[in-house]
């Protein structure tokens, strides 16, 4: 009995050390438990970040992550900032928009490269990029409008822009003539609503050298200062989540179906199946040992075209906007 | 093999075969013609209650229609103060079950000019109805689906149905755009609302039930599914994302027909149950949502399945009785044959004394019984009479094997005759064509010097010409040891056998006295075939003699008496026609001419009379090969020697 106990005892003393050895930061820092925001609801656009929890992958590299849920009434860039997560994903574009009006976040991950905002119109109303002038433009929130507004400039277009919250139905009734779309979500999700392919127009921005660099993991820039190990062992694990979720796509839609169907998000497993081989072309869209990483010509890219649309007066520098977490293994 | 089988398999096999095939026929025509009617009734009855409940739902729908109609027509015709809008409100709210609240939201600064917001909401919340203001920062109503849809497409429009704030409730929005002139220009105003609780629809869709398996659902305009038999799909599918998982395009296809506000029914299988179904469709009226009912095959097919079913089953044991009946009639119709065969086997066998059954029979198989006692009756005579021919030729027959040894013992048989006599060899044989013959050869002497040697063929064949032969041979020797010359000889044979020959038989004679010291041969002919002659060195020819008349027919012929001389070492070569005029199986005559080629080859090897007549006559076997022997066969040959 006393032998087993003790037995017991070195084991635990032993995993202790082994922990304080690799990770160094379980007990030595009070961060062990940490918060995250993904900035919408539960859907396979952060199909990474819930495989790494439901597999273990932050408990690994020694977090213990609470994923909490984003979206309108929670809106990740207010968590961020008002310190009620510290962990939170944003639009490279937001993120340069934050960054600008002084507030101090850092983008310790690039997750996904290319942009997947997107126009789609009705194709027996347009069907090139010139049938465009004169017609109406639903466009959802004002995210979205940047890209859509250089797009606009860069062929001299006219149009009249309707501001939508996100639906497809005035699109899908014919209220309007072109919408814009993220090709793993609306744009599929019109084609689930019964309308085929071919019956539509797409412009993909990032076609038409407008990749603005979607999702990505910030923090503040107090906390990288402070816990810099924890950063990159939240980017690891989540990569590793992602990686898994991309190797193991049927499993990976069952964890995020059972995230949805808890936040009472319509959810099915078709259009969850679509957004994650989607989210995939946009997690590897540049070369493979490029995962996670912010390319120093998107970031100016993106920044300039905001400072060209008045959003920025400044461009904060790279160096200051951006840290390499993820070490390739 | 079929054609070894019995008369009873091929009776049942064919009368099974052609039936089977009527009745398949049948069959199939009358399931097929069943079918279809079934399959029409079916479409009628659900494009009824498709329709039915369409109906159902539609005057639920469309007076609740009416109400922001009627507000959205107040507001474009009345002047109103804020108080009348509320008052308004209320009352719709409170006095209709179905809405559970109703908004009037004015596009911005249309109410007030500095008011960007302005909706007023009445909502139902426990029991009571209250107010409150929506828009704001935190809710843009301009972007919502309730008020952009029936702005921007100008007319009254259902949204796409949602779960109500609190969530379990589905509801929808029913929205009216309303407008006003100002300045002689149509302007839009805002939105009357009114969001309706759909728990009712979703209790009238559940409660339709088609067989045990069939159900019903509604999707929206967009393909949501507003109700369905599996909550799970209710707000988080559309029919086109089930066809995606399911891979089933032909189901996209059928969506797209139900959004389109198209009718249908058409064949396809549940997600649900995995059953076939048939789909019937048919779009609301009022929000043009699809209604689909699924009618499961089976269940409604249950009644034809059922009832051919218990046809084929009806059929098999039909089949089976006449396959027994069959079977029984063929064996009662086979069984006598079968024993009259086996009586017919021992008939064969020889037992006629077996009784054959079934003669009592009136029918075909009696008369079959009769014929056989009939021929089992001829068949007895018959072999009884054979018996007692068979007696009688078998005593002819040894009689006659008797009468062939003394015929053959009367001509010489021993060779060589006279072997003290050197002076000549001589050789002959007598093959008869039947156990007795009419030919006949003899030879002996007359004196110490001369040697008498004759041949003869009596007219026809067999015991008569063996008879007048017996007679001919004794005449002929009898009068040819008298010492007279052959003609004489001849004629006083002639006159001896001529009186009595009532038969009028007669015989061809060749006679012929040798002197052995001196090789001088006188002889006389009866109208017998010329000898051959070999002259040593010379080779063979015919003699050339006077024919002469046949012996035993005119009394007082006179013969012709001739002479001719041979030298040692010449032949002479007497025979019969049976030689010359032996036969082979197509009809061709040995002929004389090849005698006298076939002699003239065996002399250059041999001058041997024996070995001459045998080579002979080994040719003419043969000549005739299998062709029976038509006639007999007589060769004699003398060799003169000298001293």
């Amino acid at each position: 009995m006393v032998k087993s106990m003790l037995k017991r005892l070195l084991l635990l003393v032993s995993y202790i050390l082994f922990n304080l050895f690799f990770h160094g930061v379980s007990l030595a820092t009070s961060l062990t438990y940490i918060t995250f925001i993904p900035q919408w609801r539960p859907q396979a656009q952060f199909a990474g970040y819930y495989v790494a929890y439901e597999k273990g992958f932050y408990k690994k590299y020694g977090l213990n992550v609470k994923i909490l849920t984003g979206g309108p009434d929670s809106p990740s860039n207010e968590y961020l900032k008002e310190g009620k997560a510290e962990f939170a994903t944003m639009w490279l574009s937001s993120a340069i928009q934050m960054k600008a009006h002084g507030i101090k976040i850092i983008n310790i991950a690039q997750i996904l490269q290319r942009s997947s905002l997107m126009l789609v119109a009705w194709r027996s109303k347009v069907k090139d990029i010139q049938d465009l002038n004169g017609k109406k433009i639903g466009v959802w929130g004002s995210t979205f409008i940047v890209p859509l507004k250089a797009f606009i400039k860069k062929y001299n277009l006219k149009v009249k822009i309707i501001p939508q919250m996100g639906s497809i139905n005035l699109f899908l009734r014919g209220g309007v003539d072109a919408a814009t779309a993220m090709w793993y979500n609306e744009y599929d999700k019109i084609i689930n609503s019964g309308v085929d392919p071919c019956e539509l127009t797409t412009f993909l921005f990032y076609k038409y050298g407008l990749n603005f660099p979607e999702d990505g993991i910030y923090v503040l820039q107090s906390t990288y200062k402070k816990y810099p190990n924890i950063c990159a062992a939240f980017v690891k694990a989540s990569i590793e989540g992602w990686l898994y979720a991309f190797k193991h796509p049927k499993e990976a839609i069952d964890i995020v179906l059972k995230y949805m169907f808890n936040a009472h998000v319509p959810a099915n497993r078709a259009h969850q199946t679509w957004m994650l081989q989607a989210i995939e072309k946009a997690f590897f869209y540049h070369a493979i040992n490029s995962i996670g990483i912010l390319k120093k010509s998107d970031y100016y890219k993106v920044a300039n075209i905001l400072m060209q649309e008045g959003l920025i007066n400044n461009i904060p520098l790279f160096k200051d906007f951006y840290k390499n977490c993820y070490v390739k293994r | 093999m079929l054609k070894d089988r019995g008369i009873a398999f091929k009776l049942t096999l064919s009368i099974i075969i052609s039936t089977s095939l009527i009745f398949a026929s049948i069959f199939i025509y009358s399931y097929l013609f069943s079918r279809q009617i079934i399959h029409k009734k079916i479409r009628e009855n659900a494009k009824n209650l498709t329709n039915a409940i369409v109906n159902k739902i539609d005057m639920i729908l469309l007076p609740l229609e009416k109400l922001p109609q009627g507000i959205s027509y107040v507001l474009e015709h009345t002047n109103y103060t804020k108080a009348d809008l509320i008052t308004l409100l209320k009352t719709v709210v409170k006095n209709n079950p179905d809405i559970y609240g109703c908004a009037i939201a004015f596009a911005p600064y249309k109410f007030k000019k500095q008011t960007l917001y302005f909706a007023p909401y009445c909502y139902k919340s426990n029991g009571k109805v209250k107010l409150k203001y929506i828009g704001g920062d935190s809710y843009r109503y301009f972007y919502w689906d309730w008020y952009q849809l029936p702005k921007e497409l100008g007319k009254p429009t259902w949204t796409e149905p949602y779960y109500g704030k609190g969530g379990g409730i589905i509801m929808a929005t029913y929205s009216v755009p309303f407008y006003r002139e100002i300045n002689g220009k149509r302007e839009f105003i805002g939105v009357v609302a009114a969001d309706i609780s759909l728990r009712w629809l979703q209790n009238i869709v559940a409660s339709v039930k088609v067989g045990k398996t069939g159900y019903a659902f509604l999707i929206s305009k967009d393909g949501t599914f507003i109700t369905y038999p599996n909550k799970k799909f209710i707000m988080n599918e559309t029919i086109f994302t089930i066809a995606k998982e399911y891979n089933c395009p032909y189901l996209r296809k059928i969506g797209q027909r139900m959004i389109h506000g198209c009718c249908g029914f058409v064949p396809v299988r549940s997600i649900l149950t995995n059953k076939k179904c048939w789909l019937s469709f048919a779009p609301l009226t009022s929000s043009g949502w699809s209604l689909g009912v699924m009618f499961p095959q089976k269940e409604l097919m249950a009644d034809i399945m059922s009832l051919n079913t218990h046809v084929v089953f009806l059929g098999i044991l039909g089949f089976t009785l006449l396959a027994l009946v069959v079977v029984f009639i063929s064996r009662f119709i086979t069984r006598p044959l079968s024993a009259l065969t086996h009586i017919t086997k021992d008939v064969a066998r020889g037992n006629l004394d077996i009784e054959i059954p079934y003669t009592y029979l009136g029918d075909e198989v009696g008369k079959l019984a009769q014929s056989f006692e009939f021929m089992k009756e001829s068949l007895k005579e018959y072999i009884k009479d054979l018996k007692e021919t068979t007696a009688a030729k078998e005593r002819i027959e040894s009689e006659l094997n008797i009468a062939a040894e003394i015929q053959s013992s009367m001509l010489p048989r021993t060779f060589p005759p006279f072997p003290e006599r050197k002076e000549f060899d001589i050789y002959a044989i007598m093959h008869p064509a039947k156990e007795v013959g009419g030919d006949f050869y003899d030879f002996f002497f007359i004196d110490e010097n001369k040697l008498c040697f004759l041949i003869g063929d009596v007219s026809g064949k067999g015991i008569p010409a063996a008879l007048f032969m017996a007679i001919m041979k004794y005449l002929l020797k009898t009068e040819a040891l008298r010492e007279v010359d052959p003609d004489t000889i001849l004629k006083r044979v002639n006159k001896t056998i001529c009186p009595d020959n009532d038969a009028c038989m007669f015989a061809t004679i060749f006679l012929g006295i040798l002197e052995v010291n001196k090789g001088i041969i006188h002889f006389a002919n009866a109208g017998h075939n010329p000898p051959l002659i070999y002259y040593r060195g010379k080779g063979v020819k015919l003699l050339d003699i006077s024919k002469g008349f046949v012996v035993g027919v005119m009394e007082d012929i006179i013969f012709e008496s001739q002479k001719l001389t041979l030298l040692p070492g010449d032949i002479i070569f007497l025979y019969t026609d049976g030689v010359t005029e032996a036969m082979d199986i197509d009809g061709k005559l040995f002929s004389v001419e090849r005698l006298v080629k076939n002699l003239t080859e065996i002399l250059k090897d041999t001058q041997d009379v024996t070995l001459i007549i045998k080579t002979v006559e080994k040719d003419i076997k043969n000549f005739v090969k299998n062709a029976p022997q038509s006639d007999d066969i007589t060769m004699l040959a003398l060799k003169f020697k000298g001293k």
